[in-house]
């Protein structure tokens, strides 16, 4: 079977204006959203505070369970229902104070005055505090600034410098759309978040290498053609192969998203994002970087 | 065969078999003998996955600083005394300075010749101040500021390794992590709440000599005496369970501290039936306790932890033999867990939550399901579409790719890493990636035999071209999961051990495994054409 056909030309390159706008479109959706809600929306991990996750044996809501809440001074609270599920809920609270082993208990007793006896369950109690909180932000971009920092070693001693340079473009690119989708859709930033745009990094690498490489061999093989018709074949070469690929892993990463419960949702949402934009701008950012490179060397050339 | 393939072929099987032997505890643990158990654990599970708490304490080292200060006053002030030198005050200030106030230079010259010679390691430093006396400072150097912190860690984190051990959790971890900070993890607790408070629990015990002439309401109203403080005792009704609290003033010089402590038990008071722990001083501890109780008979004794009053019964008679009781009310459990912090030692300095995780044992065992579930359908579609796509080659990839889901368990098990929740999800991603280089490979043989190889040349061409794509594009995945293991915490250092893993094994099986299983089968037959 093939989706492909062998010869297929597809005029990738040519449609480079057309991809920078869409990019463009993109990453401004993004920024803007992140500016009108004042930058990311930090979890526990990062911002502090507490977490409880509750199980109740009945289907309740919010709205209820904040006036079950009401007799508690918690400072500011937000409930919120986890996963798909009627009867689960998180409730998020600001308030990091010493006397926190009170606090699930004291919330289990104001829900169970409500609800039944017995029909609580306390599934989850996380707390952060602000300080540990700070530190886990500040490892949490010292990872992903390291590991940019090492791709661009690496890329640069296996290939040349503007592959390099395209493919942390390109990284950049896929982070802050991801980045940009989290603050649209209103979904929080934790840990696991930034363990998920490492992998949306190593993945996009993955596939942008794959394309430079045929690049670099295509170099060699071809030296009559133009740059721009070179690049432009590489990617259609592999692009069997990109698709193949992408659909495996959307495959399971979408199975993740939907079967993978409420704590790996958020997780699977980055991946599912970071995988699609991580395949566009490893045909569409990545290789037309190598381009403007190309002709901006030319152009220098010919001035002198 | 040729020998390169037995060779690689006995090596494909003994990894194999490796992988069974080393995933055999994970799956049957019950089953097995016990040598078996012994070489291989099964996976360790995160605490997000069996359930447990995690906590990270913050030590208040300046605290410490404080209290060691607080010590050099106290023996000072009783040398002074001795050695009839006169002195107007001697206080604490900014934590880490101690302050004698003196009225002339002579007697100056006496307090500074003292130091000198008691505690040589203070910073001396004379200033004249308001009012015509002259004031003697005494710091700690910086070096011993910074050994008292780091002592005061390492203490706390000895007391809290003894507490832990006597609470009865299995397979507990207590790090002393980046300056003042304690990580505690313990799996599968039943009573986070206990726990917290058996472990936040400073349990400084004190005894003090109540002072009986002062009036207990002055003391309320802020008025007391040099030398006095207000404490509150707690006293808890029988009948109702209510818990009231009696002001009561106390000399502030600690005559005896639970230091002096050998051991503590919990014993019942046969009258009302319930628990008081006994205490047993050790031979300083009882000498001293002999002397106080002597010095103080129809006085009244407080029993002090953590600045509140337990009880303060009437020393009747000289009390020798050091055994000391605390009664007030307690639960049964209330008693053993002050047996327990009484026993384990006190804290050097009080400690503070800075983070708390613990998820229930249920959520953990619904994650594991959704995890595995989740592994189970997206592995069978990838399956399913790799077959379609690619046929019996297809089937050669899938057979490396369930290989690899082995692999992976298998090291799991042989490294001792820990398996959480964002881990599974690196699995999961591996199972998508895994499938890559195969595609990579298998669409080199395509291409090459488009351009009219046959079909044994073409997956030697195919093999051979995709071998350092396969390898740029992987090394750079596993450079970022080695930075995102250097820079994670917890459970996202499962997913870096998860993925790197997952490189790895997929590597192996994609490259290595899939060529055997090929040249196993293509092996001294003419095939004309290669179903891919």
């Amino acid at each position: 079977m093939q989706l492909i056909k062998p010869d297929t030309n597809i005029d990738f390159v040519g449609k480079r204006k057309l991809a920078l706008i869409v990019s463009a479109v993109l990453i401004l959706i993004g920024l803007a959203s992140l500016t009108i809600k004042g930058g990311p929306d930090y979890g526990i991990d990062f911002a502090g505070g507490t977490l409880v996750q509750v199980q109740f044996t009945e289907d309740t809501d919010p709205a209820a369970i904040k006036s079950a809440l009401s007799g508690i001074d918690l400072g500011s609270l937000v409930v919120q229902s986890f996963g798909d599920n009627q009867n689960e809920f998180l409730i998020r609270v600001e308030n990091t104070s010493a006397e926190l082993q009170g606090l699930s208990a004291q919330i289990q007793s104001a829900l169970e005055a409500t609800y039944n006896e017995g029909s609580v369950d306390i599934r989850r109690v996380e707390m952060v505090g602000p300080q540990v909180g700070k530190d886990l932000r500040g490892k949490g971009l010292k990872a992903i600034f390291y590991a940019m920092l090492g791709i661009l070693v690496y890329i640069s001693w296996r290939f040349e410098f503007r592959f390099a340079v395209g493919a942390i473009i390109a990284l950049c690119h896929d982070v802050l759309i991801t980045l940009g989708a989290f603050s649209v859709f209103g979904k929080e930033i934790d840990l696991p978040i930034i363990a998920a745009f490492l992998a949306i990094i190593g993945y996009s690498l993955n596939d942008t290498i794959i394309v430079y490489d045929r690049i670099r061999e295509n170099l060699g093989k071809h030296h009559k053609e133009s740059f721009t018709f070179i690049v432009n074949r590489s990617i259609n070469e592999t692009l069997s192969r990109t698709l193949l690929t992408s659909g495996t892993t959307l495959l399971v990463v979408l199975t993740l998203f939907i079967l993978g419960g409420g704590v790996i949702h958020n997780f699977a949402f980055a991946m599912l994002v970071g995988v699609l934009i991580g395949t566009y701008s490893s045909i569409f950012v990545a290789s037309p970087v190598l381009i403007l490179w190309e002709q901006r060397k030319k152009a220098a050339a010919t001035e002198e | 065969m040729s020998n390169s393939l037995k060779l690689r072929g006995g090596l494909v099987v003994f990894c194999l078999l490796l992988s069974l032997f080393a995933m055999a505890p994970t799956l049957m643990r019950d089953s097995l003998p016990q040598w078996w158990l012994d070489t291989f654990d099964p996976i360790h599970l995160g605490l997000d996955l069996q359930g447990g708490m995690h906590l990270v304490l913050g030590v208040d080292v300046d605290k410490a600083v404080e209290s060691r200060i607080d010590t050099v006053i106290d023996q000072t002030e009783t040398q002074l005394r001795e050695k009839d030198i006169i002195f107007k005050r001697i206080e604490r200030r900014q934590g880490d300075r101690m302050v004698v106030l003196i009225y002339d230079e002579e007697e100056g010259v006496k307090v500074d010749n003292l130091m000198a010679e008691s505690y040589p390691s203070l910073e001396a430093e004379t200033i004249t101040g308001v009012g015509g006396y002259i004031e003697k400072h005494y710091r700690l150097g910086d070096n011993e500021i910074a050994n008292v912190k780091d002592y005061a860690v390492r203490q706390a984190l000895e007391t809290m390794r003894n507490r832990v051990d006597q609470f009865g959790v299995s397979e507990p971890t207590l790090q002393r992590q980046s300056g003042n900070r304690i990580l505690i993890q313990l799996p599968g607790v039943k009573d986070p709440d206990r726990a917290i408070s058996l472990l936040g629990k400073t349990a400084r015990l004190e005894f003090k000599i109540v002072a009986e002439d002062v009036n207990v309401q002055d003391a309320i109203a802020g008025k007391l005496t040099d030398g006095t403080q207000l404490l509150y005792e707690r006293n808890t009704n029988r009948a109702t369970g209510a818990v009231t609290e009696t002001p009561l003033v106390v000399y502030d010089k600690t005559v005896l501290t639970g230091d002096l402590l050998s051991d503590a038990n919990v014993r019942i008071d046969t009258r009302f039936n319930e628990p008081y722990v006994a205490i047993d001083f050790n031979a300083v501890g009882a000498k001293r306790f002999d002397q106080i109780t002597a010095a103080n008979v129809g006085n009244r004794m407080a029993i002090v932890l953590d600045d509140t009053v337990y009880s303060a019964p009437v020393i009747r008679e000289r009390i020798a033999g050091g055994s000391a009781q605390i009664s007030g009310a307690f639960s049964s459990q209330e008693a053993t867990d002050l047996a327990i912090v009484l026993r384990a030692g006190s804290l050097p300095a009080p400690v503070k939550i800075l983070e708390n995780r613990t998820v229930g044992p249920s959520l953990g065992q619904d994650s594991i399901d959704k995890g595995i579930k989740s592994i189970l359908i997206g592995g069978l579609l990838v399956i399913v579409a790799i077959a379609v796509y690619y046929q019996l080659s297809g089937v050669v990839a899938i057979t490396a790719l369930v290989l690899n889901l082995v692999f992976i368990s298998a090291m799991l098990s042989m490294f001792g890493a820990t398996l959480t929740l964002p881990g599974l999800a690196g699995i999961v991603l591996t199972v998508g990636m895994a499938v890559d280089a195969n595609v990579l490979i298998f669409e080199r043989v395509r291409e090459e035999l488009r351009l009219g190889k046959a079909p044994k040349l073409a997956l030697e061409a195919g093999y051979g071209k995709a071998f350092l794509t396969i390898i740029d594009a992987n090394l750079t995945t596993l450079l970022a999961a080695l930075v995102l293991f250097q820079f994670g915490t917890g459970p996202v250092r499962g997913f870096a051990v998860t993925l790197s893993i997952g490189i790895i094994a997929s590597l192996f099986t994609a490259i290595f495994v899939s060529r055997v299983i090929f040249d196993f089968f293509l092996q001294g037959r003419n095939v004309k054409r290669l179903s891919i």
